[in-house]
C-alpha cells in the first residue's frame, strides 16, 4: 500500500469564518489536523509607533480601532495607564460613567461573539437575535458620544462629558409613519439612563431567548462539548486571560483580583467553567453577560441619585469648560496649550490592565517626560488566545477549527494592532 | 499597594540571591527588577517556581528601544526586553527587564517556562529584531512578507520605506520607495517644568500611608 502523505491547506485571509484577516495555513492528515499555523498582519497598522509621533490624547482614538468591537475598554486601559503616571484621580460619577460603558461594551462584544459564533457553527438565527440587542446598546454610545462605535470618549482624568438628558428620537419619513415611530420612541422619552434602564429589565428575558436556542440544542452541543480543552495549568502557561481562563475552573478576574474604578462597591459575581472546552466557554459568556446586566443596573441607580463632576479639574491635563475657554484668560491658555503640545507625562514607566470582554487587556507606557508616548505597548488578550491555536486544534477534524476560531473571541484589529 | 510590593521585592531578592543581585525598583505600586540577559532564564524559572512567587503566567514581552530616550534615568544600553510576569496563585505582577547589546541584541528565549511567550517574542523580533535564542520558530509575525527592517526601532521612519500599489503593466502588485513625506504636527517636548512634582509626592506618601492592600 502507497504511503498516504499530509496535505496542506490554506484556510482564509478571505473566509467569512476566519474572523477578519486571519490565513491559517493547515497540515490535514485525512480530516484531521496535524498542525495550524497562522499567518496574521494584515491587518497591522502599526498603532503602536503611531502613538510614538502623537500627543497622548490623540492616541485615544487609535484605542477605539483595536479591539473594534468593544471600543471603549480599550479606550479604559490607555487612559488609566496614563492617569497611573500622572498620578491623578477620576472623579467617582466619572468611574461610575466608565464601569457602565465597560459593561455595555462587554454585552456588546459577547453579544457579537454569540452571534458570529453560532453563526459559524451554523445556528443562523442567533445572529438576528444578537444584532436586536446590539442596537440599543449602540445607541446609547451614539447619545453619549456621537459614534455608534469609535467612541473616544474616555479621556486621561475622567470622560469627555455628561450622559445627555436626552434620548434622540425617530423621525417619521416616506418608509415609517407616525404611529410606527411612535412605537419606536417609546422608550426614548427620558434620559439616557432611563433607556439604559429599561434595557436592563429586558436584557435578561433576551438571553433567556438564546439559551432556548442554543444551552440544551443537540446539535449546538455536537459542535462544542470537548472541542479545544484547555486545563487551568495548561491556560496559565499559554497566557490566557479573560474567560479562556475562567472556562477552565479558574476564577481570575481582574475586576476582583485587581478592583480598578468603583468594582469594589458593586455587586457581581464570576462565572467559572469546570471542562475548559468550547461549551463551557460559551456556558460563561452567557453568564458574564446576565452579571454585566446587573452591574450596569447597580450604576444607572447610583448615576441617577449622584449629580457631579465627570472629569478631572485640573485643566494643565484636562480640557477647560468651554464657557472658560471663551472668557477667561487662564482658561484660554489651557485651551490653547492643549491643542498646540499637549500634556508631558512625568518620566517613567506604567502597566495598567482591564478586565477587557475578551481578557486582560493592557497597555505599557515609558515615558520619558514627552507630551507623546515614547514606548506603547499593547497586551491585547485574543493576541495570546490565537497563539494557541495549534495547541487546541491539533488532532481535531477540520470543521473543528472554526469551532475554536469562534470561541477563541479574537478579532485581527487588536491582534494585528 | 507599594508596602506590599516592597515586601515582594525584598522576598525576590532573597529568592534569586544564589543567582545574582537584581536591582529593584517600586514604582506607581509596580515592582521592576533588572536582571542580566546571561541569567534570565534561570531567573525566570525561579520566578515560577518558587512557591511564594509563583509566577505562572507571562502577560506580555516586549522590547523597547531607548536610542532617542531624553529622560534623565540610565539607560545600559539601546535595546531592552521586558516580561510583565503575573501570577494568577497569589495575585502580583512582577516586570523584569534585561538590556541587550546594541548591535547584536540577542537573549535567551524564555519559551521553555512559559509557552504563551511563543508569539510575544516572535512580535519582538519582528518589531525590534531582538534573537531570542532557543527559540522554537522564531519568524515574522505581523510584517509584510517578506519585509525588509525592523519597524519599531527609532530609526525606522514613520512612514516605512516602501510603498506598494498594482503595476496594470506588469499585471502584479509592486513595490517602490515611499513618495510621502513624514508630517510632524506637533513637535515633541520634554518641559522640565515641576507642575506635577507636588501631586507625585502627594500620591506616593498617600500610597505608602495606606498599608497593606485590601
Amino acid at each position: 500500500m502507497s504511503e498516504i502523505q499530509n496535505y496542506t491547506l490554506n484556510f482564509g485571509p478571505q473566509h467569512p469564518a476566519a474572523h477578519g484577516v486571519l490565513r491559517l495555513v493547515l497540515e490535514l492528515d485525512g480530516e484531521v489536523i496535524q498542525r495550524a499555523d497562522p499567518h496574521v498582519g494584515l491587518l497591522h497598522r502599526g498603532t503602536e509607533k503611531l502613538a510614538e509621533s502623537r500627543i497622548y490624547n490623540q492616541s485615544i482614538g487609535y484605542m477605539d480601532r483595536l479591539d473594534y468591537v468593544s471600543m471603549m475598554c480599550n479606550e479604559h486601559a490607555y487612559c488609566m495607564t496614563i492617569e497611573k503616571l500622572l498620578a491623578i484621580e477620576v472623579p467617582e460619577r466619572a468611574q461610575y460613567i466608565r464601569v457602565m460603558f465597560d459593561e455595555i461594551t462587554r454585552i456588546l462584544n459577547h453579544l457579537m461573539w454569540l452571534g458570529t459564533h453560532a453563526l459559524d457553527v451554523g445556528a443562523m438565527t442567533m445572529f438576528l437575535y444578537c444584532f436586536r440587542e446590539r442596537e440599543d446598546l449602540m445607541d446609547a454610545y451614539e447619545a453619549v458620544s456621537g459614534a455608534r462605535m469609535h467612541a473616544s470618549y474616555y479621556r486621561p482624568g475622567g470622560v469627555y462629558r455628561d450622559l445627555p438628558d436626552s434620548m434622540p428620537q425617530y423621525e417619521a419619513s416616506q418608509w415609517h409613519t407616525q404611529e410606527e415611530v411612535d412605537e419606536q420612541n417609546k422608550n426614548r422619552q427620558g434620559s439616557l439612563l432611563d433607556f439604559l434602564k429599561d434595557f436592563t429589565e429586558r436584557f435578561n428575558g433576551y438571553v433567556d431567548e438564546y439559551e432556548t436556542l442554543l444551552t440544551d440544542n443537540r446539535i449546538w452541543k455536537q459542535r462544542t462539548v470537548d472541542i479545544g480543552c484547555v486545563t487551568a495549568d495548561e491556560a496559565k502557561d499559554l497566557s490566557f486571560t479573560g474567560p479562556m481562563i475562567r472556562a477552565s475552573g479558574v476564577a481570575w478576574d481582574l475586576r476582583k483580583m485587581e478592583p480598578y474604578e468603583v468594582y469594589d462597591q458593586l455587586e457581581f459575581d464570576i462565572p467559572v467553567g469546570t471542562n475548559g472546552d468550547s461549551y463551557d466557554r460559551y456556558v460563561v459568556r452567557i453568564e458574564e453577560m446576565r452579571q454585566s446586566n446587573h452591574i450596569i443596573s447597580q450604576c444607572i441607580d447610583w448615576l441617577q441619585k449622584n449629580p457631579g463632576a465627570v472629569m478631572h479639574d485640573d485643566h494643565k491635563i484636562t480640557m477647560p469648560h468651554r464657557v472658560d475657554m471663551k472668557q477667561d484668560m487662564e482658561g484660554l491658555i489651557h485651551h490653547f496649550k492643549h491643542f498646540t503640545e499637549g500634556y508631558g507625562v512625568p518620566e517613567g514607566e506604567a502597566y495598567c490592565a482591564v478586565e477587557h470582554p475578551k481578557g486582560e487587556f493592557g497597555t505599557y507606557i515609558v515615558s520619558d517626560g514627552a507630551n507623546k508616548p515614547y514606548r506603547l505597548k499593547i497586551r491585547a488578550p485574543g493576541f495570546a488566545h490565537l497563539a494557541a491555536i495549534n495547541f487546541l486544534t491539533e488532532g481535531h477534524m477540520l470543521a473543528d477549527v472554526v469551532t475554536v476560531i469562534g470561541t477563541l473571541d479574537i478579532v485581527f484589529g487588536e491582534i494585528d494592532r | 499597594m507599594s508596602q506590599y510590593y516592597s515586601g515582594l521585592s525584598d522576598k525576590v531578592n532573597t529568592a534569586l540571591a544564589s543567582i545574582e543581585t537584581v536591582q529593584s525598583v517600586v514604582a506607581h505600586g509596580e515592582l521592576t527588577i533588572e536582571v542580566s540577559k546571561e541569567n534570565l532564564v534561570q531567573i525566570c524559572q525561579t520566578l515560577r517556581d518558587h512557591k511564594e512567587l509563583a509566577f505562572d503566567t507571562l502577560v506580555d514581552a516586549c522590547g523597547v528601544d531607548y536610542s532617542t530616550y531624553e529622560g534623565s534615568k540610565i539607560h545600559h544600553a539601546r535595546y531592552a526586553s521586558v516580561y510583565h510576569l503575573l501570577s494568577v496563585a497569589n495575585n502580583h505582577r512582577i516586570r523584569v527587564r534585561t538590556w541587550l547589546d546594541d548591535d547584536f541584541p540577542m537573549v535567551d528565549s524564555v519559551v521553555s517556562i512559559w509557552n504563551g511567550a511563543n508569539w510575544f517574542e516572535r512580535e519582538a523580533f519582528d518589531m525590534f529584531g531582538i534573537l531570542y535564542s532557543g527559540h522554537p520558530d522564531l519568524r515574522r509575525l505581523l510584517t509584510d512578507y517578506g519585509f525588509i527592517g525592523h519597524p519599531l526601532r527609532k530609526d525606522f521612519p514613520m512612514v516605512g520605506q516602501v510603498e506598494m500599489r498594482y503595476d496594470a503593466n506588469k499585471q502584479r502588485v509592486i513595490y517602490e520607495p515611499v513618495t510621502i513625506e513624514e508630517r510632524i504636527n506637533i513637535p515633541r517636548i520634554v518641559r522640565d517644568d515641576n507642575r506635577y512634582a507636588e501631586r507625585l509626592v502627594t500620591a506616593k506618601t498617600e500610597e505608602d500611608s495606606q498599608g497593606d492592600r485590601a
